[in-house]
C-alpha cells in the first residue's frame, strides 16, 4: 500500500530525516515511537506535503506520488493522506458539522453542478458528515462550536474532518498528547474502532499506552532514523537495540 | 444671530466633516488591503518600498501631509488641481489612513497561527480558499478593537482639513468668533461626541455579532 524509500530532510545543518524507508500494508496500523526531536512529526509532515524532503520517494498503491526534486506544492489536492494534528486545529468559526463539511463542500462548489444536483449532493454530504460525527460519538455536539467542546471531543471532530476526505492512509501526529487520561481514552476508543474497520493508519506518538492499544506494528525513531521495527508484542517485549531498550525503560518509568 | 441660524451653519460644516469621514473610510479600507499585500509580499523590493511608504505616512504629521498634497503638485509640477480644497484634503487622509489600516490588517493576518493554514492544506483546500473561508473572519474579529480606535481618531482628525481651508465643523464654528460668539466653538464637541458615540455603538454591535466563536 505505502512504500517510503530513503526519505531525507535537513533543516539547515540538522538532519531531521536520515534515509527513512518503510512499507505499510493495507488495513494495518503502524505506530512510530520516539522522543521529541526524533523526526517522527517531520516524517508525517513530509508524507502530507507540509514539508518537502530533499531526497527519497513516496509510493502509494504502486503510484509514485513524490520523488526527489519534485515540489510538494500542489500535490495536496488529491493527496492519498489525511492528517490529524496534536492541537486539533479546528476552524473556530464553524460548528463541528461545518468543520467536517467545509473542505468537501468547497470541492463540490468547484464542480459547478446544476443547482438541483448541487443541492442533492450537499444534502448527501451533510448526511455523510452527520454519520461520521455519530461514529465519533458526537451526534449531540454537531452544532457546537469548537470552544464549546472538550479536547477529546475536538480531536474526534478533527478525525471526522479528516475521514470525510476518504484518505487511503490516515496519519495522526501525537493525537492524544494534548489530552488528559480520560479524554485520551475516548480518542483511543475511536482509533480502535477505525482499526477494526481496517483503516490504514500511521500514528506518531511518544505514549506507549496509545501505541500498545492500537498498533499492528511499531517503529522506533531517533535522530531521524528508524532503528527498529516489529509486530507490537515483540517490539515491546524484546527490544533488539540498546537505544530502544533505554527508551522503553524511561518511557515506562514515566507512565 | 439666532441659535438655529448658528446650528444650521454648524450643520453645513458638519456635512463636510461627514464627507471627509465617509469618503476616507470607503477609500482607505480597501487601499489598506493593497498596502498590506505590498508589505507582506515575498518580492522584497516591493515589500521594502511599501514599508518605507508606511514609515513616512506614520512618521510625519498628518497636517504636514495635507500641506504637501495641497501645495506640492502646483509648486513642483505646475499641475493645477483647480480650486477644490476638499480633494487634496481627502487624498491626504486616504493615503495616511490606508497606511495605518494596512498595519492593523498585517498584525491581524500575522496573528493567525500557521496551523490554521496547515489544517486546510491537508484537507485539500487552496491557500486562497483557506484565507477567504477560514482566516478572514478570524482576522476581522481580532482587528475590530484597533479599527474602532482608528475610526474614532479619524472623526477628530477631519478637523485638520481646515488648515487648507476646508470649512468643516470646527472651522464653521470658529468664524462666529468674529461676531463675539465663542460658544459655538465649544458646542462642536456635542457633534463630535454624538458621532463617536454612534461609531462606538456600531463597533460594539459588530463585535457582539462575532462573539459566537472564539479564536
Amino acid at each position: 500500500m505505502l512504500t517510503v524509500e530513503n526519505l531525507s530532510k535537513q533543516f539547515g545543518a540538522t538532519q531531521v530525516l536520515d534515509d527513512v524507508s518503510f512499507t505499510l500494508e493495507q488495513g494495518k496500523v503502524m505506530s512510530i515511537l520516539g522522543s521529541s526531536g526524533s523526526g517522527k512529526t517531520t516524517l508525517l509532515r513530509c508524507l502530507n506535503g507540509l514539508e518537502t524532503p530533499q531526497k527519497g520517494k513516496i509510493i502509494v498503491d504502486g503510484t509514485c506520488i513524490w520523488q526527489t526534486g519534485e515540489s510538494m506544492n500542489g500535490r495536496m489536492k488529491d493527496s492519498p493522506f489525511g492528517l490529524v494534528f496534536q492541537g486539533f486545529h479546528l476552524f473556530p468559526q464553524y460548528t463541528a458539522l461545518q468543520n467536517v463539511m467545509l473542505a468537501p463542500s468547497l470541492r463540490l462548489k468547484k464542480q459547478k453542478l446544476p443547482a438541483a444536483q448541487y443541492k442533492e449532493q450537499i444534502q448527501q454530504l451533510r448526511q455523510r458528515a452527520s454519520q461520521l460525527l455519530e461514529r465519533m460519538g458526537l451526534s449531540h455536539r454537531a452544532d457546537s462550536y469548537p470552544y464549546q467542546l472538550s479536547g477529546g471531543q475536538q480531536q474526534r471532530v478533527a478525525i471526522a474532518r479528516a475521514l470525510i476526505m476518504e484518505p487511503q492512509i490516515l496519519c495522526f501526529d501525537e493525537p492524544t498528547s494534548a489530552l488528559d487520561p480520560e479524554l485520551t481514552r475516548e480518542v483511543i476508543k475511536v482509533l480502535q474502532q477505525l482499526k477494526e474497520e481496517k483503516t490504514t493508519m500511521i500514528v506518531v506518538t511518544h505514549q506507549m499506552r496509545l501505541a500498545k492499544a492500537i498498533s499492528d506494528e511499531v517503529a522506533y525513531m531517533a535522530y531521524g532514523r528508524i532503528w527498529e521495527r516489529g509486530p507490537v508484542e515483540e517490539f515491546f517485549q524484546n527490544p533488539k537495540t540498546e537505544k530502544l531498550a533505554a527508551f522503553l525503560a524511561s518511557a515506562t518509568a514515566h507512565e | 444671530m439666532s441659535f438655529w441660524q448658528i446650528q444650521l451653519e454648524l450643520l453645513q460644516g458638519f456635512s463636510s466633516t461627514c464627507v471627509l469621514f465617509f469618503a476616507t473610510l470607503i477609500l482607505a479600507i480597501p487601499l489598506g488591503v493593497v498596502v498590506t499585500f505590498g508589505s507582506m509580499s515575498r518580492f522584497l523590493p516591493l515589500r521594502w518600498l511599501t514599508r518605507a511608504f508606511v514609515w513616512v505616512m506614520r512618521g510625519t504629521p498628518l497636517m504636514l501631509q495635507i500641506f504637501v498634497v495641497f501645495y506640492v503638485p502646483g509648486l513642483l509640477f505646475d499641475i493645477n488641481l483647480g480650486t477644490s480644497r476638499m480633494i487634496p484634503a481627502l487624498v491626504a487622509f486616504v493615503i495616511n489612513y490606508a497606511a495605518y489600516f494596512s498595519e492593523i490588517y498585517r498584525g491581524g493576518i500575522q496573528s493567525i497561527p500557521d496551523s490554521q493554514y496547515e489544517a486546510g492544506l491537508v484537507l485539500g483546500m487552496s491557500r486562497r480558499q483557506i484565507f477567504v473561508r477560514v482566516v478572514l473572519l478570524q482576522v476581522i474579529k481580532r482587528i475590530l478593537p484597533s479599527m474602532g480606535n482608528e475610526v474614532i481618531t479619524l472623526i477628530k482628525d477631519t478637523s485638520l482639513a481646515r488648515i487648507i481651508g476646508v470649512v468643516e465643523l470646527l472651522k464653521s464654528a470658529e468664524h462666529f468668533a468674529q461676531y463675539g460668539l465663542i460658544w459655538p466653538l465649544f458646542y462642536t464637541a456635542v457633534f463630535y461626541l454624538a458621532f463617536s458615540g454612534v461609531v462606538t455603538l456600531l463597533f460594539s454591535w459588530v463585535e457582539k455579532k462575532l462573539e459566537f466563536f472564539r479564536g
